[in-house]
């Protein structure tokens, strides 16, 4: 199976170099670039350059910008623990009704935030099915922390690890593990120094974009952890409630979000669609040598 | 030759979809140079003889105001079949940015001046009604809040809007008259959300509307703040400067301002102009 690919690449690489394509497809991905191109330009444009120093240093600005930065790495850790084992037997273990535990695990995904944030009070607040155990037994209460922040984060941006690395685990050869296995190395030996590894460039891709989705979450913060600066004001919190009062504060705020995205998209290149399972075969002859 | 009359056939549906955006545009300014002349038609001149076109405006109305304009708007729409009202609630300093960013609204009530002086108005900014503060708490009064200076006790966890929402001026007004210091868990984005948060059980309390506490039913309970502490919220209607429907817009301010209008909103807790 793997022996395939390098030939049919190369085959679809030539055939793309040949042909040119249609003037109409070519007409209608400009719309579609534009489309995208413009709300962008109409930031950097209308971004008040001069102040944006002035802005970023306000003390409620970099509270947001430090408190973002604590959530989503947070996020990211948690997804990163409960993520990839979920990944691992999604890919493997074969169980009835597996399709619908990931469906269930994925759904945040697609779902509007904000109704993930109203499904978090009615389960996690204060008066929630859970959580009004935790609140009467131990004092403890989501809303209004930042650890409903961080909640709110992990249950929209965990199923982006989830998919990329199972994804991974699918294309990864699972005859590898068998062999180290048979070699005598313990599964969280063989996981750690083989399956890990060989799947490294989805894993990060996936880690990424787990981040990039906590640091723009707004739906499910604003309704389930509330807005207060320092604790639940995360960057696109304010920058929504800054457009009614503040939108140069808004405008550059958004241009902060904007040029880390924009980052995040340039560093992962590729790796998310497509080339991942190459660049995971590559690795695998890499660890196989 | 297949593949060029395929996309022929794209640049043809193209230009199709192109020409539908066009025609709305060319609807849209049509529309806007109509019947400007007829604004001061009265409220009390009931549609008559042929039956005008369909038009639909859009009233743009503080939060504190959806459970009365929903029925002023079902009231309107039954006095005027062929005027259609969309209604889009949020905070009055959210709508107004909205509106200033241009957004199509016809007519905006606002919970407060401030926000109505930041748009820019056709005619005059008419107050239509009064609201008055209460402290709004989970049914029982679990926390035992019954003044302004209770919601500084530790332990209560108080909720307020986001600065420049009027019930947060409100609000604001209410505590320093008391001299009262409160450290909020939460800064919503309108009054609404305040309701909700203390609705669903996870903040104590809130300074909110007296209509919001009626609104609520059971879900929650007001605590009475004083005259001397309390504040008038005084509400201003007016046509937005970008309607394309001022007529209309000034058919459904007269309803607001009617006996029938006014008898909508004291029902909901109001105060009359």
């Amino acid at each position: 199976m793997s022996a395939i690919y390098p030939g049919r690449s190369t085959r679809r690489r030539t055939r793309r170099g040949r042909s040119r394509p249609p003037v109409a497809a070519v007409l209608l991905a400009s719309v579609a670039v534009l489309f995208f191109a413009l709300p962008l330009l109409g930031i950097v444009i209308r971004a008040p350059w001069r102040s944006v120093w002035h802005i970023v240093n306000a003390s409620e600005v970099r509270q947001a910008v430090w408190l973002s930065l604590k959530c989503s790495l947070t996020a990211t850790s948690l997804s990163f623990v409960f993520g990839i084992p979920l990944a691992w037997v999604l890919a493997r273990a074969n169980f009835p009704g597996r399709g619908a535990v990931r469906a269930l695990c994925t759904m945040s995904m697609v779902l509007p935030p904000v109704v993930g944030g109203v499904a978090l009070f009615f389960s996690l607040g204060r008066k929630g099915l859970v959580g009004q155990y935790l609140y009467r037994w131990f004092g403890f209460m989501l809303p209004f922390t930042t650890w409903g922040v961080i909640v709110a984060q992990t249950f929209v941006a965990m199923p982006f690890l989830v998919l990329t690395v199972e994804a991974a685990l699918r294309q990864f050869d699972p005859r590898l593990d068998d062999a180290a296995r048979s070699l005598g190395g313990s599964p969280w030996y063989v996981f750690r120094r083989v399956t890990l590894p060989s799947i490294r460039p989805a894993l990060i891709a996936g880690l990424v974009l787990c981040w990039a989705r906590a640091l723009g979450e707004f739906g499910a913060t604003i309704t389930f952890a509330g807005n207060y600066p320092g604790t639940t004001q995360t960057m696109p919190v304010i920058t929504y409630l800054a457009i009614d009062t503040n939108p140069e504060q808004a405008l550059v705020l958004s241009l902060l979000l904007i040029a880390i995205s924009f980052a995040v998209l340039v560093g992962l290149r590729d790796r998310w669609l497509g080339t991942g399972a190459n660049a995971g075969a590559a690795s695998f002859g890499g660890a196989a040598s | 030759m297949s593949s060029f009359s395929r996309s022929g056939r794209v640049v043809a549906l193209v230009c199709v979809i192109a020409s539908l955006f066009a025609a709305c545009g060319t609807s849209a300014t049509l529309d806007s140079s109509l019947p400007t002349e007829a604004v001061s038609v009265g409220a009390s001149v009931a549609p008559t003889t042929t039956a005008p076109a369909p038009v639909t405006i859009v009233v743009f109305a503080a939060t504190s105001l959806t459970a009365s304009f929903n029925d002023m708007k079902a009231a309107f729409q039954a006095a005027y079949p062929y005027i259609t009202v969309t209604t889009s609630y949020g905070a009055s300093s959210a709508l107004a940015a909205n509106i200033n960013n241009g957004a199509p609204a016809d007519v905006f009530a606002s919970a407060d001046i401030t926000n109505m002086n930041r748009i820019n108005t056709v005619g005059a900014k008419t107050p239509f009604a009064r609201n008055r503060l209460e402290i709004m708490v989970q049914p029982g009064n679990p926390k035992g809040i019954n003044t302004l200076a209770d919601l500084a006790r530790p332990g209560v966890l108080y909720v307020t809007a986001a600065a420049g929402v009027p019930i947060r001026n409100y609000s604001d007004q209410a505590l320093a008259s008391a001299a009262v210091t409160v450290t909020p868990v939460s800064l919503e984005a309108n009054v609404g959300a305040i309701v909700t948060k203390i609705t669903s059980g996870n903040a104590d309390a809130g300074i909110v509307y007296r209509t919001d506490v009626i609104a609520a039913g059971s879900s929650a309970v007001g605590v009475v703040i004083p005259d001397a502490n309390n504040v008038v919220a005084e509400y201003p209607i007016a046509i937005a400067s970008g309607s394309t429907h001022q007529a209309e817009a000034d058919l459904f301010i007269n309803f607001v301002l009617s006996a029938a209008g006014q008898n909508l909103l004291t029902g909901r807790g109001f105060i009359g102009k």
